[in-house]
């Protein structure tokens, strides 16, 4: 078996995306149990979940962007919808990063606002990411 | 690996996200107060360390500036003894403060930028001008193995240090030029953590009580309020038990503490709270008075509620007592020293304050020592600069810590930068008044 241009996803870019949304989550929630318990340590925690993901969704865009600028005519236009999610992905999730190093409660409301967007993003892209070209 | 360009980026970023520094009216009993403002990322701008090679500070028209000590390992606060001779409390603490967040290893980092990369001496270093000629020629070690050592006051024969984990004691002869053992632990303050590690001491007036200043363990509380338990208040130690209670609360940290002389009244200085903007909060000189509390965390300059904090306290809001007397935001005041005839008739009646200057600002304030005037004891007028210089081009020379005035007539200020015990005197002496005990009061 051998992975190709333009066809399945390769296996390590699968566990990069994949791993990003377990990671986001993590952060939601940890927001969510912040907002309602004023325990600091939830607030840490998403930072850090935040981090995390960032560093999974920078490497997967790293490698969309190449397989995009490698692939065939017919399937490009799906990869970069793929590329452009992953990048918006990105830089709300950095702008969210930010947010969370603010003090205290200065990272609410919008730190849980930008936590549910991002999240939602990160399943889209992965929605469109682990879908073979052809299938949509 | 060089990062200043990348903090020089921040900066721009800043300069985009936040807008420039509006100056702002922020010294006396009403400091404007704008609205708080924090953009994506705070507002920094860390000193860019330099030595001073042939500079040297700039001070008023007949004074003299002379370095008395160099080399030394952190300087923080002096003590002149009776006989003249000086000691210099030397030493780095905090560093234990585990990392709860991405911040705090990236900010961390920046800020360590802006200091000396010397190691922390932990000891005391006494220096010696035997002959009165404002050369300090002699210099011993006077104790050694001490942790951060910082505060320091002598009630007779005991000289008190406030090491950042506890207030310790030596015996103490005049003309002694090392100890004679090793200190002995009065109390021991307040150590986990230890984000705002400087313990600040004064005497009071009449021997009986030690006032130590105690910071807290975060900017607004940002490590959950359970670490904050006897931090940001000033504690009164009883000299000869030991026991100790709350004096004043709410004071974020107080870095400096000083007795006016002739009324005995407390003071302090405390750096306030950042990350709400260039002109918040600003940091304040105040009588501290027993019982009161001064805001931290929730509130500032009084009834200025900051909801950072969670889950928040109106009531303490309701509580929160204004400060005398607004030092500028971000200006980090860590000296304080109550004048004397001795230095002269435009800086009789008065306090020296000494600023180590800001990082949370775009436009650096702080960095040097200023006069704050008094008028029948109370602060009567806007600071007038009495050093300056320590930075110029984009560089940083030096950054005042601790001041003290020498009742022979010179102001002592050490320098946490450059690592010097600068020496500032009116050129030509002034004649010694024997009331110098009553100056301060301002009549």
């Amino acid at each position: 078996m051998r992975w190709r241009s333009g066809q399945d996803i390769h296996p390590v870019h699968a566990v990069l995306l994949a791993s990003s949304l377990p990671l986001f989550l993590g952060a939601l929630l940890s927001d969510w149990a912040y907002s309602n318990s004023f325990e600091i340590q939830w607030i840490n925690f998403a930072a850090w979940l935040i981090v995390g993901a960032l560093i999974a969704t920078g490497l997967a865009l790293l490698w969309g962007l190449i397989d995009a600028l490698r692939a065939d005519i017919p399937h490009g236009r799906t990869k970069w919808i793929y590329v452009a999610l992953l990048a918006t992905t990105l830089v709300l999730g950095f702008v969210n990063a930010l947010v969370h190093a603010k003090d205290g409660w200065a990272t609410m409301p919008l730190g849980l606002i930008l936590s549910v967007i991002v999240f939602v993003l990160a399943v889209a892209t992965c929605w469109v990411g682990f879908t073979k070209p052809g299938q949509e | 690996m060089d990062l200043r360009p990348i903090a020089l980026t921040l900066t721009a970023l800043l300069l985009a996200a936040c807008g420039s520094d509006s100056d702002v009216t922020q010294y006396g009993p009403n400091p404007d107060l704008p609205d708080k403002q924090r953009g994506l990322l705070p507002s920094m701008t860390i000193a860019s360390p330099a030595g001073w090679g042939d500079r040297r500070p700039a001070v008023p028209e007949g004074y003299t500036i002379t370095p008395i000590a160099t080399d030394l390992k952190i300087p923080r606060q002096t003590l002149v003894l009776p006989n003249g001779d000086i000691l210099v409390a030397e030493g780095k603490g905090g560093g234990e403060a585990p990392v709860l967040r991405p911040k705090d290893m990236i900010a961390g980092y920046f800020k360590k930028q802006g200091t000396s990369s010397v190691k922390g001496g932990d000891r005391l270093t006494l220096l010696r001008d035997a002959d009165g000629d404002g050369t300090y020629e002699g210099r011993s070690v006077f104790a050694e193995n001490l942790n951060a050592p910082y505060g320091l006051a002598l009630i007779g024969n005991r000289l008190f240090v406030a090491n950042q984990d506890a207030l310790v004691r030596f015996d103490y002869q005049p003309g002694q030029i090392r100890a004679s053992a090793p200190p002995v632990t009065v109390t021991p303050l307040p150590a986990a953590i230890n984000h705002h590690w400087t313990k600040a001491l004064a005497a009071g007036a009449d021997g009986r009580f030690l006032y130590v200043g105690i910071g807290s363990n975060s900017n607004i509380g940002e490590r959950g309020m359970a670490v904050e338990e006897e931090r940001a208040m000033v504690w009164q130690v009883d000299a000869q038990t030991g026991a100790t209670r709350r004096f004043a609360t709410g004071l974020r940290n107080p870095t400096a503490l000083a007795v006016q002389p002739g009324i005995g009244q407390l003071w302090a200085v405390v750096n306030e709270r950042d990350e709400l903007g260039a002109n918040l909060v600003p940091d304040y000189l105040t009588s501290v008075r027993e019982g009161a509390f001064y805001g931290w965390p929730y509130s500032y300059w009084g009834p200025n509620p900051d909801r950072r904090v969670k889950p928040f306290k109106e009531d303490m809001v309701r509580r929160a007592v204004r400060p005398d007397y607004a030092l500028g935001s971000h200006t980090a005041p860590l000296g304080l020293s109550f004048s004397s005839p001795a230095m002269g008739a435009r800086f009789a009646s008065g306090a020296f304050v000494g600023m180590h200057g800001s990082w949370n600002r775009q436009t650096p304030v702080g960095y040097k020592v200023v006069f704050v005037p008094f008028n029948a004891g109370r602060p009567s007028g806007p600071p007038t600069d009495f050093v300056t210089g320590f930075q110029a081009g984009g560089k940083t020379f030096g950054r005042p810590v601790g001041v003290t005035v020498d009742p022979r007539g010179a102001l002592i200020v050490a320098d946490d930068l450059s690592n010097t015990i600068w020496r500032i005197a009116p050129t030509q002496r002034q004649v010694q008044p024997q009331s110098s005990a009553q100056s301060a009061t301002g009549r």
